[in-house]
């Protein structure tokens, strides 16, 4: 069934995207990660202009995290201190990424900058899980007890709190560090930054996997429903009918993907959000490689 | 007064200029953009009235065109650099038309002479360059625009798709996409002989959204907050929704 989008101002199967939706809503459920790093690229491809693909599936994600986060409170592995503080440190990043971004785009070759972005973070952490997970998953067969967490560098910072959840006594400086960078790179790349939190929340804080991603799912909805609202008072680019289909079709998936990730054991689950994330990385590595079929490109000035 | 009426009859007969005119017709000067729009056909037809039998050999043909909404553009060309391929070079077109097609009865560069093109901007790379687009040297991305917006069903060049009854009646169908941009969309009517127009007719077909679409864009920019807002609360129902109903069928 065809449907005419009135903001994007295209006609697409509604079939199609409700099944992009439940796609990006199991995804989501499962990691804790918005999605939207797959969801923008996806309604790349199924002709949705860019403006309105990134302002939109911001709403989308506000949605599916919301569903996912009502089955995280349910289960108590949601550390509501902790995504405070790292909100507080993203929507601080997520201002000043949206200033960059605009200086950039008056610079030109905007465009670039966000698919190298892509490449290297999701390339960097996609390997670095893998690397991870795959040597947790060894030394669990081995029999290898592995170091309970170490005292680094981040035990070291003044401003200590007890973060209860979580099971930690750290500074604050961290988390609110690791949320600006979050927040800078979703307001650069149009992603909640899920797939950065999530390793940054195990491997540099040290957060038990468990509540990582209750909590990653806490501050994504915060950051995301002020992204759209930037977008919907600025640019006029959100597209509830848009919206709407890839809720549906998200919420259903976020219930599903919430259920089998309690199933599945953690360094499974990590692995497999590793493969993901370097398989978007690699798809996007190669549109940067090969020649493309069309040398030009014809965009509408806004 | 006989005198005068006689030379003003006289002057009817020799100016050839009316000698041939166009009465139009449309299937609908309206094309409603409703929830389910799929792209539509509208129907462009119409008669030549003649004062006089057809007067010469050369036979008579009908070019017609409809243009969109015009839209300023940016068209880039990659180019490879250490490596990966980056946009290298830009050219800015101040008005592209949104939608462009010209059917005719016969091919276009024989039966409109190059002139008269000029004159009229009939073709598609004129009607682009008639809004003072320059794009300097660079022909191809002139060429590329074309060729992509073609692709897309944007532009359209229907070559021979008007049937032409008896040099008297016409008539043929352009089909509009379904990613329509809302506007006045110019349909011009033009009749030549031996390559010169010997008439031109305009009207205009106006496309606009209806209903709930109409409503949702009307909302989003005169009201952005609270659209931005009902967004906001439109996902979080449906977030609750879902989750409320899974834990329901679970019991």
């Amino acid at each position: 069934m065809q449907l005419y989008l009135p903001i994007a101002e295209v006609s697409v199967n509604a079939f199609l995207l409700l099944g992009l939706g439940g796609l990006v809503g199991l995804l989501s459920g499962m990691f804790g990660v918005g999605g939207g790093f797959l969801i923008t690229p996806l309604l790349f491809l199924v002709g949705i202009p860019p403006a309105v693909a990134v302002a939109t599936s911001a709403n989308q994600i506000v949605a599916s995290s919301f569903s996912a986060l009502l089955a995280h409170l349910r289960r108590r592995t949601v550390d509501m201190w902790m995504g405070t503080v790292l909100l507080i440190g993203g929507l601080l990043g997520s201002a000043l990424g949206v200033m960059a971004f605009n200086t950039l785009k008056a610079l030109g070759q905007v465009d670039l900058l966000v698919r190298l972005c892509y490449v290297v973070f999701l390339g960097t952490v996609g390997g670095l899980m893998l690397w991870e997970s795959l040597r947790s998953v060894w030394r669990t067969r081995s029999g290898v007890v592995p170091q309970r967490r170490r005292h680094n560098w981040v035990h070291a910072l003044p401003f200590k709190t007890r973060f209860r959840i979580s099971g930690l006594y750290i500074s604050v400086i961290p988390p609110i560090l690791v949320g600006l960078l979050v927040g800078l790179l979703s307001a650069i790349m149009g992603v909640g930054g899920g797939f950065i939190l999530v390793p940054a929340m195990i491997y540099l804080l040290g957060m038990p996997t468990k509540v990582v991603i209750g909590t990653s799912t806490f501050q994504i909805i915060f950051l995301t429903a002020f992204t759209t609202l930037l977008h919907a008072t600025t640019n006029q680019t959100v597209d509830v009918v848009l919206a709407l289909l890839l809720i549906v079709g998200g919420v259903i998936g976020a219930q599903i993907g919430a259920q089998i990730g309690t199933k599945l054991r953690p360094e499974h689950l990590r692995i497999l959000l590793a493969l993901l994330v370097l398989a978007v990385c690699g798809q996007l590595a190669t549109t940067l490689l090969l020649r493309p079929e069309e040398m030009f490109s014809v965009e509408p000035v806004e | 007064m006989r005198v005068w009426a006689a030379i003003l009859a006289l002057a009817l007969l020799v100016l050839p200029a009316r000698a041939e005119e166009i009465v139009l017709g449309l299937s609908s000067d309206e094309v409603a953009i409703t929830a389910t729009f799929d792209g539509s056909d509208i129907l462009i037809f119409g008669a030549v009235k003649r004062a006089a039998p057809a007067p010469q050999p050369a036979p008579l043909q009908v070019i017609i065109t409809v243009s969109g909404p015009l839209q300023p553009l940016t068209v880039r060309e990659a180019g490879r650099r250490l490596g990966i391929w980056v946009n290298t070079a830009a050219v800015e077109v101040d008005a592209a038309p949104t939608f462009y097609a010209v059917a005719t009865t016969g091919p276009l560069d024989r039966i409109l002479r190059d002139t008269e093109d000029l004159r009229h901007s009939v073709s598609i790379p004129r009607a682009i360059r008639a809004v003072g687009n320059d794009v300097g040297n660079r022909e191809d991305f002139l060429q590329a625009l074309i060729r992509i917006r073609t692709e897309e069903g944007r532009y359209q060049m229907l070559e021979g798709e008007v049937d032409f009854e008896q040099e008297t009646l016409f008539r043929t169908e352009v089909g509009l996409p379904a990613n329509l941009t809302e506007g006045e969309y110019a349909t011009r009517i033009f009749l030549t002989r031996d390559g010169r127009v010997v008439d031109t007719y305009e009207a205009s077909i106006y496309v606009r959204k209806v209903g709930l679409e109409r409503w949702l864009y009307a909302l989003a920019h005169e009201q952005p907050l609270l659209y931005g807002l009902m967004a906001l609360a439109l996902a979080m129902l449906a977030g609750w929704g879902a989750s409320l109903g899974f834990r329901a069928l679970r019991g």
